[in-house]
């Protein structure tokens, strides 16, 4: 079970590794996104400073999403999925090892940047380091929602706005929690039950999200 | 059934509204537009518990493999999303006046925004995929996945101190409104269960005829109802 979730994992990283496009699309999408609304809204630092969480959060969120179509596609395409599902190892873990792997893709990466879009916001350092952490508590649930609705609509038509449409109410909590820590503690109030909410909404998901995840994907292989 | 359903909406539609517009005291503080209540809050209650009993009869699809309930459940989504619809946009017409704003972004009102999103997703989903036992079961899964958001809805007004004002009703303590009041949204309340069974028993029997149009039993009752 353990060997098959790391080899997963592994032939993952390297396929991503050897496919470098993929990451570094991802991460200028990022830059681009988060970089227009300063032209949209002006360079007044101070309307920044109070948008700036929140732009960052709606990045990271349209990041997940447009990498989301990656996770099961190709491998639905090719076939190998079948072959992942009649492996006989649980197909919880495998779903699990994969979403970990696409959430290490283009995930990391993100919060990774983060911070650097966030000076351009001319965010303090406390608030850089929270929106790290709230990024490092948040993609994960953005990924693992987001892999369900990737998996209910393999091989349907119009699948990427399809998934969106179906995630994006989803993801709505964790956006409003993770970016509303950030902009708590910018008003000098108590992030810890964002924070807590935040634990939980991750706890619950990598709890429930695969057993959804595989039985999507067993319905799709039907 | 259907008919006899739509019936009895009709007169609990007419006897509620009556009393919501005529009987009912004007409120205190609110005046005249409180009368909203009477169309808003049966909608708002209908649009979560359609999204309960629609989930519940997909999960028995899911879990028993059974094909009418994942029809029951396909039909009752857009008369759910209907009610989401009915109850956002009689909130809005309800805000301009008393909050000075059609829209605030308040968690009950954000919540309900997404059930909203939920229903359209749900429909969106099934609507894409060509094979009907497929459809039903992937959207059944969304339905599922989804019910977390209605006890979100329930009790955002506890959780959050929020704009939207706590529930004046309740089954534990007295209500804190004039009886007529009372009578008139449980009325309407009432109306507004029978019209959403009437449409969605209407609704099933067309998924039913659509799906099942090679079947035996079908074509030899044809002209029976």
């Amino acid at each position: 079970m353990y060997k098959a979730f790391i080899f997963i994992l592994r032939k993952e990283l390297l396929l991503a590794l050897r496919q470098k496009t993929d990451v570094v699309t991802v991460l200028f999408f990022f830059l681009i996104v988060s970089s227009l609304f300063p032209f949209a809204v002006g360079p007044d630092l101070n309307t920044l400073k109070i948008i700036g969480p929140g732009v960052v959060w709606v990045g990271a969120l349209l990041c997940s999403l447009l990498a989301l179509h990656r996770v099961f596609e190709t491998d639905f395409s090719d076939g190998s999925l079948e072959y992942l599902v009649l492996s006989g190892e649980p197909l919880t873990v495998l779903v699990l090892a994969k979403i970990g792997s696409h959430w290490l893709i283009t995930g990391l990466p993100v919060v990774i940047v983060a911070p650097l879009i966030g000076l351009q916001f001319g965010l303090s350092a406390g608030s850089l380091s929270l929106l790290l952490i709230t990024l490092l508590l948040g993609t994960p649930v953005l990924s693992l929602m987001g892999s369900i609705g990737a998996a209910l609509t393999l091989g349907v038509r119009g699948g990427a706005a399809l998934t969106s449409i179906l995630i994006l109410p989803f993801y709505v909590p964790v956006l409003i929690f993770g970016a509303g820590a950030v902009v708590a503690d910018l008003q000098g109030l108590s992030i810890e039950g964002h924070l807590s909410i935040l634990i939980a909404m991750l706890c619950l998901s990598v709890a429930l999200v695969p057993i959804a995840v595989a039985n999507a994907i067993k319905i799709a292989l039907e | 059934m259907a008919v006899f359903f739509f019936l009895l909406a009709s007169i609990l539609t007419v006897w509620g509204l009556y009393v919501g517009f005529f009987v009912a005291p004007t409120d205190f503080q609110q005046g005249e537009s409180y009368r909203i209540i009477f169309i808003h809050v049966p909608a708002a209650w209908m649009s979560m518990l359609i999204y309960l009993i629609m989930s519940f009869w997909a999960a028995i699809g899911l879990i028993m493999n059974t094909r009418l309930s994942s029809m029951m459940a396909h039909a009752l989504a857009p008369t759910g999303a209907l009610m989401t619809f009915i109850a956002l946009w009689t909130g809005a017409f309800w805000g301009r006046p008393t909050w000075g704003a059609w829209w605030v972004w308040d968690a009950r009102l954000t919540s309900e925004l997404i059930l909203l999103f939920l229903y359209i997703g749900y429909m969106a989903l099934r609507a894409s995929i060509e094979d009907p036992r497929r459809a039903d079961r992937a959207s059944a899964i969304l339905a599922l996945v989804g019910i977390v958001n209605v006890p979100i809805i329930y009790f955002s007004v506890q959780w959050w101190n929020t704009l939207h004002q706590g529930a004046s009703v309740s089954l534990t303590k007295s209500p804190s409104m004039a009886t007529s009041m009372l009578t008139g949204m449980l009325v309407m309340a009432l109306a507004f269960w029978m019209y959403s069974i009437a449409v969605s028993l209407i609704r099933v029997r067309r998924i039913i005829r659509d799906r099942e149009a090679n079947a035996a039993w079908l074509s030899d009752s044809s002209g029976v109802q």
